[in-house]
Parts: C-alpha cells; structure tokens; sequence
C-alpha cells in the first residue's frame, strides 16, 4: 500500500527494527567471530534477559534496574555455561557445538516455561517513554523512539570497547588469529570466557529492552534467532560492523516490502540472505576464510 | 443317503436353533455387540487397538510456540474429559446417554506429543501413536494447518480423527474426509454470526483492515468476513497477511494505520493476536479506528490486559458464564474449575466435548469398527451439549452447533478476575452454515 506517508514511516521503522536487531546480532557475531561457536542459545537467552529483567520490575517497579537485571544476570549466566559447558566444545566439531547450545536454549526455554508458563508476561515502558509521538506524517510509539535511541548508544559502547580498548584488540585479534593471540603469551581461556559473557550480556540486554515492545512469553526468542542469523549471514559471520549493517538491512527489508506486499516480508529477507550467499558468501563486510 | 440326509437335517436344525437364539441374545441385549467384532474385517487400528482391556487415544496439541497457551488449556479439556468417560461421569451420561464406565466397557488412555502447531510434527507424532498404541482416535490441532494434514492422515491410515481447535472452512470443507470430524465454529459461522452485529454497530459501507495469519485458517476466516462484510457494502482497505509467530507487528500496523480503514479485524490467533493487539493499541491504531475479533482466542483477554478488549465484539466457541444458560455448561464449569482452579475457556471444552461426542458415537455404534462409528456420526442424531442440542452434518462431519458473541468488559466493571467478556448473542447454528457443497466437500470411501 504505497503512500509517501507509509513509505516514510515504514522507512523509519526499518531503522528501528534493525536497531534492535543489530544489537542482538552483535552477541551473535562476537562471540562467533572470537570463539567459533555458533551459539543456537543466544535467542533463549535475549528470552532470559526479558524475564530475569520482568522478576526485577516485578520487586522494584524500577525499569533502569529491571535493564541492570536483565543485563548482568545474563553476563553471569553467559560466564558460568562457558566456563562449565562452552570450554569443554572448542575442539569438538560444529555439530556438537550446535547440540550442545540448542539443549541448552531447549533447557533455558523450558525451565522458563515451568516457573512462568507460556502465558504471556508483560513489563510497561517506563512512564516517560509511554505514549505516541507525532512525527510530521507519522505517529510512532515513543517507547520504540527511546529503543533507537538506547541501542545506538549500546552499539556505540560495544563498538568502543571492541575498538578501543585492549580487550577489543585481543578479541578482534582473536577473530583474525586465534593462534596467534595463544602464541603471544595471552591466556585465550580467559579472553574467551570474558567475550562468551560479553555476547550473552548484549542479549539480555536486548531482551529487556525489547521487552515492553512484545509481551514476554518462553518463546520469544525462537524466532528472533532465526532472523538474528539471517541478520548476520548478511553482514558477515564474525563481523560486528557487519552485524549493525546487516541488522539495519533487514530490518529495511522486512519494512519496505511489508507496504508492498505484506505476505512477502519475512520470504523477501531470506531471498536477501541467498542472494548475498550467491554473491558474497561471507558476506557484505566478513572476512573471507576465517576458519 | 440316509446317513446324507440326516446330517443334512442335523446341519439345518442346529443351523436354526442357532439362529434363533442368538438373534434372541442380540435383541435383547444380553450381550454386547462387540461380541461380533469378529464379523467386522480389520481396518486401520481395528480389530487390534480394541481387543484388550483399554482403547488409546492419541493427543497432539501445541505444548510449545505461538499456541502453546491454547494447546494446554485444550490439553486440560481432553484430560478431564478421559477421566470423566473412565469414571463414568454424570456430564458424560448427560451427553452420551449410553455411556458407563469407560467406551463400550474399556477403559481409556491416552498419550500426548508436542506438535507445536506444526503439521509435520504433529503427523508422525500421530503415526507413531498409530503403530505402537493401535490408538483408535486422534485429536488436537490449535492449528488448521495440522487438522487438515491429520484429516488426510486419518482417511489413509483408517483411524478416526476429532479434530481440535481448527476455525479454517477447509477442515470440513474441501479438506474434508470420511474419518474426520469437527465440533467447533469456523471462519464461515464465525462471520456469519458476528457479521449482522459488526454491521449493526458500525454501519454500512465501512472500510475495514485486516490482519491475516498466512495459513488456511487466516485466509478462509477473512474471506469469510469480507465476503459478508461486502454485502453490507463493505471494503477491505487493507489486509495484511503476517507469518504464523511474526516477533514483531510494526510494519504490518503502520500500513494499516496508514490505510484509512474505519474497523480492525484481527484474525491473528494465539500469541500472534495477543501481540498484534497490544502493539496495535502502542501505534495508536485504536484512537483510529475499533477492533473485532471473528474468531476469538482463549486468553486474550487476559494476556492482552489494560481493558484492551473491552466493547469489543467477538466470535467464539463457549464462554463459562453460560453455565447460567445450560445446565450442561454448568456441570462442565464447575467440574473444571474445581481440578485446575481457573474458568476454562473455549479450548478446554471444544476438546472436553470432542471427546464426550466420540463416546456417544461408539456407545452407540456399540463397536470400535469405524466405518460404524462414522455412519452414527453421520445419522444426524441430536445430542445434549454444553451450548445446548446439537448434531454433526453427514454431508461435511460438521457439528451443528451455536456460536457465541461476546463483548468484552470494561475492567471496572468485572465481577471477578475472570469475568472478561459479557455473553450477547448465542447464535443457532444451521442458518449460519454454508451448503454442503459449497466449499467442495468429498468425503471419501468408508473402506
């Protein structure tokens, strides 16, 4: 249904949705990128940041230490199953890192549904970022406003701390090198458990921020994980540049097409991804063979 | 000679007396007519799935994803309903007049897989029931996707099929088979019934938005809904088609926010419409334009909260308060509430009653054969229900049955935490329905 009006919005909410699906492909790619692990539990744990963040608003009726919540039980839930779990699959082939992860989400999601059930849970927008903003011809809701917003500036520290500090050398050294950075003197292990909790966290994260959008339920994070992968197949395995760019893609995708034909908007993203696997097959900003 | 026509008059005398006093046993009902199953060639699961002591239902509702809610509360119904038939419950002599303990005397049991309302996995969970429980029915779907897959499963492999929660017109219409049955509304009674109201209220020649899951279920309701809607002078300004479990509904919201339409019809089902509604109600859509809802969902209310159904009208199977209606409703209300603490909404008591209405097939087919089961389903015989008389249609196997329009309620004016919608309209249900043949219904063979 194409009006300027609906093309403006639906351009701008492009770069809402992909904001937010940047910063939960950012998790993804890290920790791929440094570990080699595709983690097939990151969407079960963007779930868990959402509920753990729920159970803090729940006690305090506080948002910011809902977010807090959210975020660092994930960054310990991330450190504990790399250093019990996660360590022990480095050297075992890909199959046995997608099993071992996919348990793990299967755990996560059940063990959710057993103390919450799959009905629904909801945490409100805290009340400064409630209610609709009228932008020009569009009216947007002015929580999503706000998530643009805070994702940036999430995107932004991530990129700082990969970019800037000495951290973010070894790891992306990491992704460049693994053996390298182990020959240097490094203690790899460390690093790794550090990026494994960093990637988790960036998905709790996301998973409360995201919480006041959707209503919270064990499932949540199933189909965010499909389009996360999407997501970062675009961009480029192991690329966080990659991961922001290609969030921002899709996120246009699904909008634009949407006002074109709606049927077609999730079918459109995955012809996207074939297209740039034809074209580019490790993708618009990876590094060719990093294996 | 002699010795020939002797064994000859022998053969025929015992041959008469045999006769006789058997069809004597068989009108008077000394035995039962499972007796005779060995008359009845095997087929599907028959004679072995109910040649013991106990006869095996296999149960495949969402436990996970987009309709897990739903499929645990259907879940609830069948269970409640198996202990009901074992014990030989009141509600079930009620509906199934010649019901005891158990289904022709056996005990029931059941086993239950995760379908996550996806047809592949619902069908060989049922297959698996099929070969290692020689299950003699099949049930669940919150999905019309995996009813009409287990439609098609149940006429190859000869094993009956009630089919669960399933609002497409195809189940019973051109998906349709001799082995399937359906008890609950569908796209067309849905729009049928709520039609005139929505109508009624709104006025003629509205615009109308709708928000489609991308399946035989979405697709069937809506064209249900405009096709009435049109009528009335209706237009669709928008339809937006989304997958089944989208995580996000923005983009499909701002086209219609943007479409002008004066009415929303969301068809979305499960979490799908429990999203769509609260994301609608963030993008303002409500301030723009009123919300229907043709084929409701259990739980929407409630999961959806902040009043966001009250004044809206919808479509819908059963809701509890008519127990102040039918005694029937009454029991099944009451008899729920007090083993899993909370009012069962429509799922639970489409799949309490599928299963009431397939102990009062067999009772009185008097065997598990299921070409025999099949024509009682078919004899178009009435039957007390929870909604009131009800019967199937042989042409279609489909329950002629009322459906209900609610209203929901305004939180302030709730009488308790489960008093969401206010009963407006129980619609009868033969003037709703289409003809037979109207959505190309073909049985298929008995054998």
């Amino acid at each position: 249904m194409f009006t300027w009006p609906n093309l403006l919005s639906q351009l701008f909410n492009g770069l809402a949705l992909g904001a937010l699906l940047a910063l939960i492909s950012s998790g993804l790619t890290i920790i791929y990128g440094t570990l080699g692990v595709l983690n097939l539990a990151h969407g079960a744990m963007f779930m868990l940041g959402g509920y753990a963040g729920y159970v803090a608003y729940q006690a305090t009726d506080s948002f910011i230490v809902a977010v807090l919540a959210g975020t660092l039980f994930l960054l310990v839930v991330g450190v504990v199953i790399e250093r019990l779990i996660i360590r022990h699959f480095y050297d075992r082939p890909h199959e046995d890192q997608l099993l071992v992860t996919f348990g793990l989400s299967i755990c996560f999601v059940e063990i959710v549904r057993f103390f919450f059930s799959s009905l629904s849970v909801n945490v409100p927008a805290p009340a400064i970022f409630s209610g609709i903003t009228q932008l020009g011809v569009m009216a947007y809701p002015t929580y999503r406003l706000a998530v643009v917003g805070i994702v940036a500036v999430a995107l932004l520290a991530l990129y700082l701390m990969l970019y800037r500090t000495r951290l973010g050398m070894i790891v992306r050294a990491g992704i460049e090198d693994p053996v390298m950075v182990d020959s240097l003197g490094i203690n790899v292990f460390r690093v790794f458990m550090v990026v494994f909790g960093i990637g988790s966290m960036a998905a709790g994260f996301a998973g409360i921020v995201n919480a006041p959008v959707v209503s919270l339920t064990p499932d949540v994070g199933e189909a965010i994980l499909v389009q996360t992968f999407v997501v970062v197949v675009i961009g480029g395995v192991g690329s966080f540049p990659g991961a922001v760019l290609g969030g921002l893609i899709a996120g246009e995708i699904i909008s634009i097409t949407s006002m074109i034909n709606p049927g077609y908007a999730y079918v459109m993203l995955f012809a996207a991804m074939t297209l740039v696997l034809l074209v580019r097959p490790h993708g618009l900003l990876g590094t060719r063979g990093r294996e | 000679m002699k010795k020939g026509s002797s064994t000859s008059r022998r053969t025929f005398l015992q041959a008469v007396a045999t006769g006789a006093v058997s069809s004597g046993i068989a009108a008077s009902g000394l035995v039962g007519r499972s007796s005779w199953a060995k008359e009845y060639p095997p087929i599907g699961t028959y004679p072995a799935g109910s040649s013991g002591n106990s006869v095996f239902i296999g149960i495949s509702v969402p436990r996970t994803g987009t309709y897990a809610v739903q499929g645990e509360d259907e879940l609830k119904g069948y269970q409640l309903a198996v202990e009901h038939i074992n014990a030989g419950h009141p509600l079930i002599k009620a509906i199934s007049p010649k019901s005891g303990k158990g289904v022709l005397g056996k005990e029931v049991k059941y086993g239950v897989a995760d379908s996550a309302a996806k047809p592949n996995t619902a069908v060989q969970a049922q297959q698996r029931f099929i070969t290692e429980n020689k299950a003699v029915l099949m049930t669940g779907s919150t999905s019309s996707a995996v009813a009409v897959a287990l439609n098609k499963l149940a006429q190859r492999e000869k094993v009956l099929y009630a089919a669960g929660i399933s609002g497409s017109n195809d189940t019973t219409g051109k998906d349709c088979v001799r082995y399937g049955v359906r008890q609950c509304f569908y796209g067309q009674t849905a729009a049928a019934a709520i039609g005139p109201l929505v109508v009624k209220t709104f006025g003629k020649g509205k615009k109308a938005a709708y928000l489609t899951p991308d399946y035989t279920y979405g697709h069937t309701v809506t064209k249900s809904m405009e096709d009435y809607l049109k009528t009335a002078g209706w237009t669709t300004a928008t339809n937006q088609v989304a997958p089944l479990g989208a995580p996000d509904y923005s983009s499909y919201l701002l086209n219609i926010a943007n479409s002008g339409a004066d009415v929303l019809l969301n068809v979305n089902w499960g979490h799908d419409a429990v999203l769509s509604t609260q994301q609608a109600k963030q993008f303002g859509i409500f301030d723009k334009m009123k919300l229907v809802v043709p084929y409701q969902t259990p739980f929407l209310a409630r999961e959806a909260g902040g009043g966001l159904l009250s004044g809206v009208y919808a479509a819908t199977d059963f809701w509890w308060t008519l127990q102040d209606k039918y005694p029937l409703a009454k029991m099944f209300v009451e008899a729920f509430d007090a083993k899993y603490g909370y009012k069962p909404e429509w799922g639970a008591n489409n799949a309490y009653m599928e299963f009431a209405l397939w102990a009062d097939a067999v009772e009185r087919a008097g065997t598990f054969y299921p070409p025999d089961v099949i024509k009682v389903y078919e004899d178009g015989h009435k039957i007390q229900s929870t909604v009131g008389e009800v019967y199937f249609r042989a042409a279609d196997h489909q329950l002629v049955r009322p459906v209900i329009i609610v209203r929901g309620k305004k939180p302030a004016d709730m009488k308790n935490k489960e008093d969401f919608y206010d009963v407006v309209e129980v619609v009868p249900g033969e003037p709703l329905m289409q003809k037979p043949d109207a959505f190309g219904c073909k049985l298929g063979d008995y054998t």
